[in-house]
């Protein structure tokens, strides 16, 4: 088995805010290998989006790495100064965001922005940036790529807006590509094809891929591995059909269920996990799912679980769920 | 492009003849006889009647209005009642002075409370950035006039180095150019600091916009990120504000104009005002409000092409 690319290890963050701290992330771990797409799935403000952003030092001013590592081919990338760690960003691990309405700039071209996005890219001139740029447009199927250059974002539609996105995180053919929520703001055919596109692009240039997404469509189309997350934590992680098959995680279960398109029949009610996220100004002493959970005892209330691994390349974190 | 333009400049027009209309209507709703009280309380009946009478007063007033709105269109607004020279000489005489004041006050108020305001953005939340908010907050409240009389004091009477009154020599651009810059300083001063707590603001904002974040997650130098991605952004409700502010600062170049004794607009308005010279004060004030709206209207066509999205609003 191959190194992993780009590896988290134990990460705990927290957002400070007014009269305390959020502990956003809670001792996570996990690993990507070349070639491979990991997808990282939860509710909203399980973390999912804070770990992407952790990974490419984006996670704002008032974020505050407490422990841990994320180390890019065993370097660990906290240790860096300010400015080698500007230098990774696009060319070594890229971004693509969740939003494609407002993730361009409104007043530049997105030719300018696509040649602007290759500051990391050393001694290449402006010329051969631009070519670099129209090329990659049409490599993720835009038809008239020449065209797309000289339009401003808002001329163009969600659908060539993402895939304008998805080629510009391409560009410097950096070694992790993390995509937040790639189609959440898509309408569903627009989903079809930028999933086969990622699909075709792993196919092509054999990068690395972090998919954050709640959607678990997305996940048992595009990924190879899966980390669930949950209130911060990664609760479980499991190669693809395992994870669908065999879930182990009483949240990955629930999650599972909650699917609408698992449903086979029409229904008059959607199920739904009962209860919220805990409130992580304060976590829980023991697991943080407890107060959902069907199965919870009360060891699982006052006593961090442990993490299990019920298969090879697999981790839970419940008491229950022993192997 | 075109349409918008178009409909643009109707609206002038419009704004243009209301004000018009309520500058006519202002003169008769004001109390007092204009030949009365310009001739003083000695003024026999007759020569009263032959005042009103070269004002154009004794005509009906819907006739008047016609009158002055016909004269105007064909760049006539009448003549003074005193001296009897053509009320557009004069205006064409003195506004040169007033507009080159005031674009030179804006101008340098301008490019200082940009690189101000961008500074605090860059140097966001440190102590520089503070020490610039109290500053602009400073040269806010500071009234224009009493930067004129101490710039007067120390760069004309204590150090000699500009001169105190006047506009300079006429055809000598050196001379006239020295006299400007008191001027100008005093006049713009105020406007360094508005414009820089406003720039700050807005590129603040934007700031927060996803667009930055991506132009971060391209690793791209935050200088870089803030004045290329950031600013050209933000600058835009600058500039809408820039017209109002050429309006704001014509008019207050009136005290500027006085202090300096500084022929110009300010100058001319206020003797004619004081003499109640009614074609005078008429005929400057539709000049101005002219000239006022020719700014703004400029002003919003500049946005729509430096903002696509206007642009495309407007296209439509």
């Amino acid at each position: 088995m191959s190194e992993p690319v780009l590896s988290v290890e134990n990460l705990s963050l927290r957002y400070r805010v007014a009269g305390g701290a959020v502990a956003a992330l809670r001792n996570v771990s996990l690993s990507v290998r070349q070639g491979e797409v990991l997808g990282i799935a939860g509710e909203s403000g399980c973390g999912k989006s804070s770990l992407a952003a952790a990974m490419i030092d984006l996670a704002g001013a008032n974020a505050e790495v407490t422990a841990g590592a994320i180390r890019l081919r065993g370097q660990d990338i906290l240790r860096l100064d300010q400015a080698a760690r500007r230098r990774l960003r696009g060319r070594e691990i890229a971004m693509v965001f969740q939003d494609p309405m407002t993730a361009f700039n409104p007043v530049l071209t997105v030719g300018a922005q696509l040649v602007d996005f290759q500051f990391n890219l050393d001694g290449v001139p402006g010329r051969e940036k631009r070519a670099r740029a129209r090329d990659m447009l049409a490599r993720v199927g835009l038809s008239d790529p020449d065209l797309v250059m000289g339009r401003y974002p808002h001329e163009l539609s969600g659908g060539m807006r993402q895939r304008a996105a998805i080629a510009a995180a391409l560009l410097m053919r950096p070694a992790v590509l993390i995509a937040d929520e790639p189609t959440t703001a898509l309408d569903v055919t627009m989903e079809a094809q930028i999933i086969h596109l990622l699909r075709e692009l792993r196919a092509q240039y054999g990068c690395a891929i972090v998919i954050v997404t709640h959607h678990l469509g997305v996940i048992a189309e595009l990924c190879d591995r899966v980390a669930v997350m949950y209130a911060g934590e990664v609760v479980e992680e499991a190669p693809v059909d395992e994870l669908f098959h065999d879930p182990r995680h009483p949240y990955t279960r629930a999650l599972i269920a909650c699917d609408p398109a698992r449903i086979g029949k029409a229904t008059g009610r959607l199920p739904a996990i009962g209860g919220r996220l805990p409130d992580l100004s304060d976590p829980p002493p023991g697991c943080a799912f407890a107060a959902r959970c069907g199965i919870a005892t009360d060891r699982c209330r006052t006593v961090p679980p442990p993490r299990v691994a019920p298969g090879a390349d697999r981790g839970v974190l419940c008491h229950e769920a022993a192997p | 492009m075109l349409r918008y333009a178009v409909k643009r400049i109707a609206l002038a027009v419009v704004i243009l003849f209301t004000v018009m209309l309520a500058m006519y209507a202002m003169v008769f709703l004001v109390p007092g006889d204009p030949a009365s009280l310009a001739l003083g309380p000695r003024a026999t009946p007759e020569l009263k009647a032959l005042l009103r009478e070269r004002m154009g007063l004794d005509e009906p007033v819907l006739w008047q209005v016609w009158h002055f709105f016909r004269n105007a269109v064909t760049g006539d607004l009448g003549y003074d009642v005193w001296s009897k020279r053509p009320v557009l000489d004069q205006i064409l005489e003195f506004f040169p002075n007033t507009l080159i004041l005031g674009v030179a006050a804006l101008g340098w108020a301008l490019a200082l409370g940009i690189a101000l305001g961008a500074a605090a953005v860059v140097w966001r939340d440190t102590a520089a950035d503070r020490l610039l908010g109290v500053l602009s907050v400073g040269l806010i409240s500071i009234p224009a006039f009493v930067v004129a009389i101490y710039a007067i004091l120390i760069f004309a009477v204590w150090l000699r180095w500009l001169p105190a009154i006047g506009a300079g020599t006429p055809g000598d651009p050196a001379s006239q150019a020295r006299a400007l810059i008191l001027p100008a300083f005093a006049l713009g001063i105020g406007w360094v600091g508005y414009l820089a707590r406003l720039v700050r603001a807005s590129l603040l904002e934007v700031m927060g916009e996803n667009h930055i974040r991506t132009a971060r997650a391209f690793g791209l130098p935050e200088r870089r990120v803030v004045l290329r991605y950031g600013l050209r952004v933000a600058i835009i409700p600058t500039i809408a504000l820039l017209a109002v502010g050429l309006g704001s600062i014509l008019s207050s170049a009136v005290f500027v104009e006085t202090v300096f004794g500084r022929p110009g607009i300010g100058t001319l308005i206020t003797g004619a005002v004081q003499k109640r010279n009614y074609p005078v004060v008429m005929g400057t004030v539709l000049f101005m409000t002219a000239f006022y709206l020719f700014v703004v209207t400029a002003a919003d066509l500049l946005i729509a092409r430096l903002d696509p999205r206007v642009r495309d609003v407007f296209r439509r």
